[in-house]
């Protein structure tokens, strides 16, 4: 198990009823913390329209997840 | 440069940023907030935005721009927060030694801000119901 802060965005903050938190997860990537999150929180966006970003950094759904890590979930963006 | 603001953008301002006696002509793009959005008709409009992310990925699109069509100058602002109709909700501008680079460059930036920046949009309906755009599926939930 890892402890990861999962900070969620827009749509996700609004179905996760909070903006940030704390988790214990079972993940090795980062579409480990979306699938579980997803489950947790009702979310129904594909994976595919979302993006990802590991302490502050963009990153992939592939992208390793480190105990101690903050994984923020991006829904579909629409800037402009 | 990129930077988000939760003012009103300044259009002259930047236009001065961008001034170059190498440069011959120059180039910009602004994105307005419109009264109406697939048939429904919107009073208002927010603006969410991870603003340490957004900022750095705004720069890594400018310096892109670069790279692709060499400019001389090129800044773009986006708004975050409650925008009304008409109001300036981005900003991009370049200057360039010639057209075709100003063009190219302004048009690569705008549309990599809309597809890869976080930034959302919640649109405030005339009806009084509200939705965040791009992202129906979850809304409907």
């Amino acid at each position: 198990m890892k402890t990861v802060t999962v900070r969620y965005f827009a749509i996700f903050r609004e179905h996760a009823g909070l903006g940030e938190e704390t988790l214990e997860l079972d993940v090795a990537i980062a579409k480990d913390v979306f699938d579980q999150t997803r489950d947790r929180h009702g979310s129904s966006e594909p994976l595919g329209h979302c993006k990802v970003a590991i302490n502050d950094a963009m990153a992939d759904w592939s992208s390793e997840v480190c105990d101690g890590d903050t994984v923020l979930l991006f829904p579909p963006v629409a800037g402009g | 440069m990129f930077a988000i603001s939760t003012k009103d953008i300044v259009i002259n301002e930047l236009r001065e940023q961008l001034v170059n006696p190498a440069a011959g002509g120059f180039c910009a793009f602004e994105g307005w907030i419109r009264n109406e959005n697939e048939g429904r008709s919107v009073e208002r409009l927010e603006y969410e935005v991870y603003e340490p992310l957004a900022v750095s990925e705004g720069e890594k699109v400018i310096a892109e721009a670069k790279q692709l069509f060499p400019f001389l100058e090129a800044t773009c602002v986006h708004r975050a927060g409650l925008l009304e109709i008409g109001d300036c909700a981005v900003w991009v501008g370049v200057s360039a030694a010639h057209r075709d680079e100003a063009f190219q460059a302004c048009r690569y930036i705008i549309d990599q801000i809309k597809v890869r920046l976080p930034i959302w949009k919640k649109e405030h309906y005339v009806d009084g119901d509200s939705g965040w755009v791009n992202c129906e599926r979850c809304a409907n939930v």
